[in-house]
């Protein structure tokens, strides 16, 4: 293949992954790759990534595509010609390399290109790396376990602010663990590129891994990512409302108020009055599980539950670990989400003696408090993940709150593949709701869009 | 005037004006002078997104036309408008004796337009680089209206007709990320990603800005931030505040980064009241006494 036809299969794998990429875009690509110096990787990927990939998720995506891709084009072009690594290395380097691998020299080598970050270097010490400690054709099949092993017979250990030191040296390299972890990259690809050679053939091809791009779980540093997301769901509710409206203005004449006005002109309903189409501002019951076996997406409810609070005037808040806690008024009082998740941690005094989800209790104190005020109009929402710790469901209590409130609908962090595997209880309680696997942000979108449908019942 | 040869030019020529590009940084800059594309330049408050526009400007000898965005942002104070008091003045001065037909040919000439920033941009003799600074405060009717100047580089004016570039400028747009920019704009523009630089790099940026700083007050000035923007903040510190910490260091004369030196000068890179107690709390305790 030529390069022109890689550059639009590579166009057309991250269109596969979801990244926008037009032909003006590919167009943009060649044009640029006419104006450098494109032998060298790093102009090569840069390019590529200012003409294709125009937001900083399009960029994560297009790295690892990119390092997919190309690996994968250069194994099967080394195929199809039959040139072997193995076979060339060992003409270049047969007579300098000797029988013995001088191993203290060899970390010692390797610790320097990490500290100094050289790629080529350290991509043929990864190679010289697994010739001395790979004990080729014996690797245990498994990539990421060979890599261990290979880490752990160089001494190289991946804590932070850990100063590594070869031995009888006097020379210390403090390596962070991004650079070690760069260093196993390149292992992994040099021993993936082995197995293609002993098999003769490369390996399926897996889209990326769904994981890769799921929501940002990290609770702090991501946060930002999150309120983006939640900033754009705020929009999306709020045209909805506007959509509805514009649909439907003129649909009943309002009778009433039509006789009212026509008392002006003497009975005659010369100004006809029509019934303003409300959009649907469901009333919200929204509870979210906030224990520990959550606390990653926790965050990221909690700050969709801020958002669904400024555009749902009536809305009610509970957060529950082993008991229910209504927090209403913390998101009515505070603004700010750093505040609201402090205060609710603080002092909404759910955990009692363990920690552990109880739902059972949690649907009891639930309906006693709002059992009342539950009716046909009123949505409720679960976010959870339906793992009980081993205690009884009470699916018969959840099933009483669901009748009386219009729509119930349950939002799980977990991917579809994990419900019901251990603890989890969520078969239990889908039959008396809508339920949903929510942990990326089309997800989420998903999930909106069914919350704000008008409801035909 | 200068046309860069090569990505390495543009290396060096944006060092000699004060800018230390990464690598992705230089290539883009090229690309843009090369394909006379508009770049998009997106990242976190204060990591050099303007700087960089100057920057160019200065090392490609350009003038430098900037259009700062802010909502509510229309035609009339981006494109340009018609300079109307001059208008009147003219008719009065001459509708007795000539008739409308002249004095409407005579008022809709460019002696009557006011150009603002983007025609200016457009029209000038010498070519320029234009930036748009910005562009996610204005809304997207705005940002519609701006698709014919970054495609064709051309601005239709319904009186005059369509004035066409004469030279081609350089144009960068930049955004906070504040909210998503539409396709169309993103599909015309070549893409660039500024973030926070490694910590070698920022120390090479230090050292720039403030070259009488002693080596070790940088290195632990560098670290320190760093840490700092490690912690969630509502506004972690930009590269302008390190370089202004660096300058209020050296003028204090300070020889390290202790305790007390950090909690007296710590308000110069964080700017919230919140985000001071986060920083004295988690930092300061960690720097020696």
């Amino acid at each position: 293949m030529s390069l022109p036809q890689h550059l639009v299969g590579f166009g057309d794998e991250l269109r596969r992954e979801g990244v926008a990429i037009g032909t003006s875009e590919l167009n943009d690509a060649f044009a640029a790759l006419g104006e450098v110096g494109w032998t060298a990787p790093g102009p090569f990927r840069e390019a590529l990534a200012a003409t294709l990939a125009k937001s900083p998720d399009d960029r994560r995506v297009f790295d690892l595509v990119f390092d997919r891709y190309f690996f994968r084009a250069a194994e099967g072009a080394a195929l199809q010609a039959g040139i072997r690594e193995s076979e060339a290395a060992a003409e270049g380097m047969g007579g300098e390399q000797g029988d013995r691998i001088d191993y203290e020299a060899l970390r010692e080598q390797i610790l320097e290109a990490i500290a100094a970050g050289d790629e080529a270097a350290l991509r043929d010490l990864a190679r010289l790396a697994i010739a001395a400690f790979g004990r080729q054709g014996q690797g245990s099949g498994v990539l990421g376990v060979d890599v261990q092993r290979i880490r752990r017979a160089l001494g190289l250990k991946s804590e932070p602010g850990q100063m590594v030191k070869g031995e009888g040296s006097s020379v210390e390299y403090p390596l962070s663990r991004d650079q070690i972890r760069k260093f196993e990259q390149y292992l992994r690809r040099e021993l993936e590129r082995a197995q293609i050679e002993r098999t003769q053939t490369l390996p399926a091809a897996r889209p990326l891994n769904e994981l890769d791009r799921a929501l940002p779980s990290g609770p702090a540093q991501d946060l930002a990512a999150v309120h983006r997301v939640v900033m754009q769901l705020k929009r999306r509710l709020a045209s909805q409302g506007h959509q509805a409206r514009g649909h439907a203005r003129h649909a009943h004449v309002d009778v009433r108020r039509t006789m009212r006005a026509s008392l002006e002109t003497g009975g005659v309903p010369v100004v006809l009055k029509y019934k303003p189409k409300r959009p649907r501002r469901p009333e919200l019951y929204v509870l979210c599980d906030v224990s520990t076996s959550v606390t990653s997406a926790s965050v990221f409810f909690l700050s969709v539950l801020h958002a669904l609070h400024d555009s749902f005037r009536k809305m009610r808040s509970f957060v529950f670990v082993e008991r229910i806690s209504e927090v209403t008024d913390v998101f009515s009082r505070e603004r700010d989400f750093k505040a609201v998740n402090e205060a609710i941690s603080k002092d909404a005094g759910v955990a009692d003696v363990s920690g552990y989800t109880d739902y059972g209790r949690v649907w009891r104190e639930f309906l006693e408090s709002v059992e009342d005020d539950l009716h046909p109009r009123a949505t409720v929402i679960v976010l959870g993940d339906a793992r009980t710790n081993g205690r009884d469901p009470r699916a018969d209590i959840f099933a009483r709150v669901s009748e009386r409130a219009g729509r119930t609908f349950w939002l799980n962090p977990e991917p579809k593949l994990y419900w019901n595997y251990g603890d989890s209880v969520i078969s239990a309680y889908e039959p008396y709701c809508e339920a949903y696997e929510c942990w990326t942000t089309p997800q989420l979108e998903t999930f909106v869009k069914a919350l704000t449908r008008p409801m035909h019942a | 005037m200068i046309v860069p040869g090569s990505v390495d030019d543009v290396t060096s020529g944006l060092q000699a004006a004060g800018y230390l590009p990464g690598e992705s940084t230089a290539l883009v800059s090229y690309l843009a002078t090369r394909l006379g594309k508009p770049v998009l330049v997106e990242g976190p408050a204060g990591v050099g997104k303007t700087e960089l526009a100057k920057k160019l400007a200065e090392y490609l000898g350009r003038d430098l036309v900037r259009l700062q965005c802010y909502e509510g942002l229309d035609e009339a104070k981006a494109l340009y408008e018609w300079n109307y008091r001059k208008q009147l003045l003219r008719i009065q001065t001459e509708a007795e004796d000539a008739g409308w037909q002249a004095v409407q040919d005579d008022i809709f000439g460019e002696e009557f337009l006011l150009s603002r920033p983007l025609l200016q941009a457009i029209a000038s003799e010498e070519p320029v680089v234009l930036l748009i600074d910005e562009i996610d405060k204005t809304d997207q009717e705005f940002e519609a209206m701006l698709l014919e100047l970054l495609s064709d580089f051309q601005i239709s004016i319904p009186e005059l007709g369509r004035i066409e570039a004469k030279t081609m400028p350089v144009v960068l747009l930049t955004s906070n990320n504040s909210r998503e920019l539409t396709e169309a704009l993103k599909r015309r523009c070549l893409y660039l990603w500024l973030d926070y630089p490694t910590p070698e790099r920022e120390l090479e940026i230090v050292r720039l800005h403030a070259p009488e700083l002693p080596e070790t007050v940088a290195a632990r000035l560098v670290e320190v931030v760093s840490m700092v923007r490690e912690l969630d903040l509502k506004k972690p510190p930009s590269i302008a505040e390190s370089i202004d910490w660096a300058r209020a260091l050296l003028l204090l004369g300070a020889e390290d980064i202790d305790q007390q030196t950090f909690r007296e000068t710590m308000s110069i890179i964080v700017k919230h009241r919140t985000d001071l107690d986060t920083v004295a709390e988690r930092v300061g305790v960690r720097l020696a006494a």
